[in-house]
């Protein structure tokens, strides 16, 4: 859609004041991709979460982006509201950059190849970043990344951020540098809400979207930062660029606990949740 | 207890030679347990030899002009939509550009989904008594700091001579390898090349044999070989 922003406006805006009351007069305007703040005024909040604990709100466009550094013990949700979203994260421990999401972990260390609920995100350093919480999608992969600048001008004929078919991995480029992260700072991403299946020989099955309405939710067993982009998935059959919204909201809650069935699910997930609970400790993070 | 085991002679190693003639630009062979760099320049073939059978060699790839170009497993399996490395693989930057091709492999098929180890996940993965076992981790970081790398550099790697399937369900880990004493695994430069390999001490799984031994790794130059032959 082009819309014409300077209709009805041009040639009222001559001095300083009319400029000024120009932009004065479009602070109210409501656009589908845009943050709420307070976070507790969100007009999706969602149902059965005290609005008060809400600590972030927002719709990253389709396509978009958005970066968060957030307390141990938030949770975040992620929605994908029409179905053609797909998010994909990269987490860091926010007070060392350098411990961050190691996919080969992530997947070799539960013996799991799948992300699903109850799975740990792992750091290369054997701590939980964050766990996945809830999941009512069950679509998600953690092994094909984001798409590349070279890729998107191949298939789409352009993939600058400032294009209208922005690479993934260009958006996490912007996402990363708004936390004082550069590109040696982007290890593989994970994807939730396009989902990929191995076959016996290999073959990388596309199995797509759980449709609209779904959501994933993630606790932060640790401060972290938190990169997210949506964009098409890399295997995404359809041959146009087609993103839609991806909704977020966290809240202040509890980090995991011996309480979660995730917690002991294998010796191999209780030693990592023990090693986080003792850098924690150590460092002082309650 | 430090665990350093590993077999550094024995009578059944082969070190085999070049997969690709040429003339011969760098002969080396990685102790077990050791790291190993070099620039490889593009057109040239390197090729890494088994010389024990089923030892894993963790690799890693950047770009020489600029390693925040580095290699990437999510843009290798979209680009051949495949989870193995087999012969035609082409090894692919975290730009979607080519890094290097396998050219030649004598096994089914090469690891790069199941990362390298590290003393922090061994006390996931095995306990917090491997905890000061040696792993590729330590090598990467060591063989990288030479060329001004450090952890933010290390990302998802390869496995040369791993096995790692995937079940239906999802299910995925290191099973006994498929590889032999002198099995080769070629790779060509598609441009200059950083390649750093840890020669994987791990001895808690089964991805070395629990036997750690040597590997050899051969430079060669095809185009060298052939403007030798021209001048005969």
């Amino acid at each position: 859609m082009i819309e014409d922003l300077g209709a009805g406006r041009r040639a009222r805006t001559r001095t300083l004041a009319e400029a000024r009351a120009d932009a004065h007069a479009r602070a109210d305007v409501r656009v589908e991709a845009m943050p709420y703040l307070p976070a507790s005024s969100s007009p999706y909040a969602p149902v059965g979460v005290d609005t008060s604990r809400i600590v972030w709100a927002e719709t990253v466009g389709g396509p978009g982006y958005t970066h968060a550094t957030l307390a141990r013990g938030t949770r975040i949700r992620f929605e994908d509201t029409d179905g053609h979203a797909c998010a994909h994260v990269v987490v860091f421990n926010a007070d060392r950059h350098g411990e961050r999401l190691n996919l080969a972990d992530t997947q070799k260390v539960p013996w799991q190849a799948y992300l699903g609920a109850g799975h740990p995100l792992l750091s290369g350093d054997g701590r939980v970043l964050a766990t996945v919480a809830a999941d009512t999608s069950t679509r998600h992969d953690a092994l094909c990344g984001v798409t590349t600048l070279a890729a998107n001008r191949r298939r789409y004929g352009a993939g600058e951020a400032h294009s209208a078919t922005p690479a993934g991995r260009e958006l996490l480029r912007l996402a990363a540098a708004k936390e004082g992260l550069g590109a040696r700072d982007l290890p593989p991403s994970v994807s939730f809400f396009k989902g990929v299946r191995v076959e016996p020989d290999g073959a990388l099955e596309w199995t797509g979207s759980a449709g609209p309405g779904v959501t994933v939710d993630l606790i932060a067993e640790m401060p972290i930062t938190i990169l997210v982009a949506n964009a098409p998935h890399p295997l995404d059959p359809e041959d146009s660029y087609r993103s839609t919204p991806l909704r977020i909201h966290a809240w202040t809650a509890e980090p995991s606990s011996d309480r979660d069935p995730w917690w002991s699910g294998s010796p191999e997930r209780a030693r990592a949740y023990a090693n986080t609970q003792q850098y924690l400790t150590a460092r002082g993070i309650r | 207890m430090t665990v350093t085991w590993a077999t550094y002679e024995a009578d059944y190693f082969d070190y085999s030679g070049p997969m690709v003639p040429g003339a011969v630009v760098l002969d080396h062979e990685i102790a077990p347990r050791s790291g190993w760099s070099a620039v490889v320049s593009a057109g040239t073939v390197l090729t890494l030899v088994d010389v024990g059978g089923n030892q894993s060699g963790d690799c890693l790839i950047y770009a020489a002009a600029d390693t925040t170009e580095r290699y990437s497993v999510p843009d290798t399996l979209v680009a051949q939509r495949n989870a193995y490395l087999v012969e035609g693989s082409v090894l692919m930057s975290n730009e979607g550009r080519p890094l290097m091709t396998i050219v030649g492999n004598e096994v089914e098929r090469q690891d790069t989904i199941g990362g390298a180890c590290s003393k922090e996940s061994n006390t996931l993965r095995y306990g917090h008594h491997t905890r000061f076992h040696h792993a590729c981790r330590e090598n990467f970081l060591l063989e990288g700091a030479r060329h001004g790398l450090g952890a933010r550099d290390l990302v998802s790697n390869i496995n040369w001579f791993m096995n790692v399937p995937v079940e239906a369900d999802g299910t995925l880990g290191i099973v006994d390898g498929m590889s032999a004493p002198g099995k080769r695994v070629a790779l060509r430069a598609e441009r200059d090349v950083l390649v750093v390999i840890s020669n994987c001490p791990q001895v808690n799984n089964p991805c070395n044999d629990f036997n750690p031994t040597p590997l050899r790794v051969i430079v060669t130059d095809p185009s060298a070989s052939v403007s030798e032959t021209d001048r005969r």
